[in-house]
């Protein structure tokens, strides 16, 4: 009797579990389906639209065409402006990558009295002094020194902005990369300046390579800085100049948008898989969205 | 806790202290002086003048251009007795709140601990995807979402037959919530991933051969091992959704100030009503509340390493 009662337990337990695995099951498929649809479904659009002969706001699969682009190349202020992107992309990682580098240098190997303070106070900075927070005093400054409407001035408030959360990662590649062949070179009589970019420099490439790719993307996407400080459109980056697309009917002007969107998110979502692929994915406070 | 700076002596420089390349003090001086100064003119100053800015009648044109005067804590008592400010402080923390802790925070969990239980392939679709709103740059995502929402033409309507809703006129709040949810899981989904990871594969075999569900595997194996990054995590999310501009370019917080986040509500009575004193003192009341996030999570990282 009790070895019966014993079994048919064992049954309606296992009968449970199947159950329950099979929920599980379910939710999960669920889940993944609905996470998904969240996640593709406004990504179709720019996949869609700008091979579409007649874009609209919708998601539709696409009368197939070139025209759009055509219709962007033609248009001398969106080249210009993702041209501008490119000056301003490019301007700020050379002033972190050379800054950064000679200060993370030095930290690196001197203990300057205060450095870890320094450290410190530098990252901390960097989280609490955001674009936004920091948008009126900027502002003022810049028409102050008479950096308004200027690409130069947009360079150097972005890389001001970056260069503490540079120079706290890269000082992490510095103090990782051996010592020894610093200490040969000095023995063979080179000079700091030129140990740091004939020795250092080549054995922390990939740090400044992931640094370089960061400082990009952080200011290729930037609206909030270049929109406050620029007052030309010729001189303006892309993800300013893309909300002033409008038809002579203002309503935006699907068919210029959509190719030009698609364009000017490759890059950065190209060199950010690239960048995954070869290092990881790396975690560091500090970094500024 | 004694000073950081303590315990480098003169005499110290002679024995070996990692300065290889013979830089010495002067030249690592020279070497760190061109990128503190460019900090310092256009990070640490703009902050500091915050201070002052706030406290002066400044205006970006008018006689209060030329002549700002000075007027203490008006704007301050001006602010804090302004229906605005609290309206745009209000909102500023329900969209923190529903967008990081409880959007990011929440999906980006329940989506690292999903996909480590389903198929390689699919895991990688899914991040690949989720990935993707992260990194596609905010002018491009706020027009995806702006196509959306639309109300005649958007898809969401026509996917659940909600005819000519305009939602980001009707809701704005819940559009920039939802729109900031999709753009920023990716970070908490990629942290809860690796925090998962960490997790040792033998505690959760043996609380399964002990009989724990679900939830109990979660509660007493799992949670205990993310405990740290859960908190890192929430912070981190708080601190950049608090700061976020983005929203502008979908709502322009309106309409009636209906999505008028700090961030906005700030560059609004600045730069376009130009205001400057008064936004400078509600900038300096954002910069404090930064602070007092960012020394917690830099407390918690130290904690952490020690």
């Amino acid at each position: 009797m009790t070895a019966l009662r014993g079994s048919s337990r064992t049954a309606q337990k296992e009968s449970r579990q199947m159950l329950g695995h099979f929920l599980g099951l379910m939710g999960k498929s669920v889940f993944t389906a609905l996470v998904l649809a969240f996640f593709v479904i406004p990504v179709l659009w720019l996949v869609f639209a700008p091979f579409d002969a007649h874009p609209g706001l919708n998601v539709k699969l696409p009368e197939f065409t070139l025209n759009n682009f055509k219709v962007l190349f033609d248009n001398p202020t969106a080249i210009a402006s993702l041209g501008n992107s490119l000056i301003l992309a490019l301007g700020s990682m050379v002033v972190v990558l050379v800054l950064g580098s000679l200060a993370s240098y030095s930290l690196s190997r001197v203990k300057i009295p205060g450095r870890d303070l320094l450290l410190y106070t530098l990252l901390l900075l960097s989280s609490i002094i955001t674009g936004t927070a920091a948008m009126v005093p900027t502002f003022l400054l810049m028409v102050k020194l008479g950096l308004i409407d200027s690409q130069f001035g947009v360079i150097l408030v972005l890389s001001g902005g970056i260069l503490p959360t540079v120079i706290f990662i890269l000082k992490d590649f510095m103090d990782s990369t051996p010592k020894s062949y610093e200490e040969s070179a000095r023995l063979y009589g080179a000079k700091p300046l030129r140990i740091l970019w004939d020795v250092v420099i080549p054995l922390a490439r990939p740090g400044l390579a992931t640094i370089a790719v960061w400082a990009v993307v952080q200011v290729w996407g930037n609206f909030l800085v270049p929109y406050i400080l620029l007052r030309s459109p010729s001189k303006s980056p892309a993800a300013v100049v893309m909300y002033t697309f409008y038809t002579e009917g203002g309503q935006p002007n699907l068919a210029l948008i959509s190719a030009f969107s698609l364009l000017f998110s490759i890059p950065v979502v190209a060199m950010y898989f690239f960048v995954n692929r070869r290092y990881g994915f790396r975690f560091h406070g500090g970094i500024k969205s | 806790m004694p000073a950081p700076a303590a315990g480098t002596g003169p005499s110290r420089a002679v024995v070996d202290d990692g300065d290889v390349a013979g830089l010495g003090k002067a030249r690592a001086v020279a070497f760190l002086a061109p990128g503190l100064l460019l900090i310092s003119l256009f990070l640490v100053f703009p902050a500091l003048w915050t201070l002052y800015l706030g406290l002066t009648n400044y205006r970006l044109s008018g006689s209060a251009a030329k002549n700002p005067q000075f007027v203490g804590i008006d704007n301050y008592i001006h602010a804090l007795s302004d229906d605005r400010f609290f309206n745009s402080l209000g909102l500023t923390l329900i969209f923190v709140f529903g967008s990081a802790v409880i959007g990011q925070s929440a999906l980006g969990f329940a989506i690292a601990w999903t996909m480590t239980r389903v198929r390689k392939s699919v895991r990688a679709v899914v991040e690949f995807f989720v990935l993707l709103a992260w990194i596609i740059p905010s002018s491009v995502t706020t027009f995806l979402w702006y196509a959306m929402l639309d109300r005649s033409n958007g898809t969401l309507n026509a996917m659940l037959s909600t005819g000519n809703t305009a939602w980001l006129l009707d809701y704005p709040l819940q559009s920039i919530i939802v729109f900031n949810t999709w753009v920023g899981t990716a970070f908490s989904m990629l942290l809860f991933s690796s925090a998962l990871a960490s997790v040792p594969p033998s505690q959760l075999e043996s609380a399964r051969m002990v009989g724990a569900g679900p939830w109990a595997q979660f509660r007493d194996v799992v949670f205990p091992h993310i405990r740290g990054h859960v908190l890192t995590n929430t912070l981190l999310i708080t601190l950049w959704t608090f700061n976020t501009f983005t929203p502008y370019l979908l709502t322009a917080g309106g309409p009636d100030d209906r999505s008028n986040i700090l961030p906005i509500f700030i560059y609004r009575l600045a730069l376009n009503d130009g205001a400057l004193g008064q936004g400078s003192a509600i900038s300096l009341i954002m910069i404090i509340i930064n602070l007092v996030i960012a020394t917690v999570y830099l407390r918690l990282l130290k904690e952490r390493k020690s």
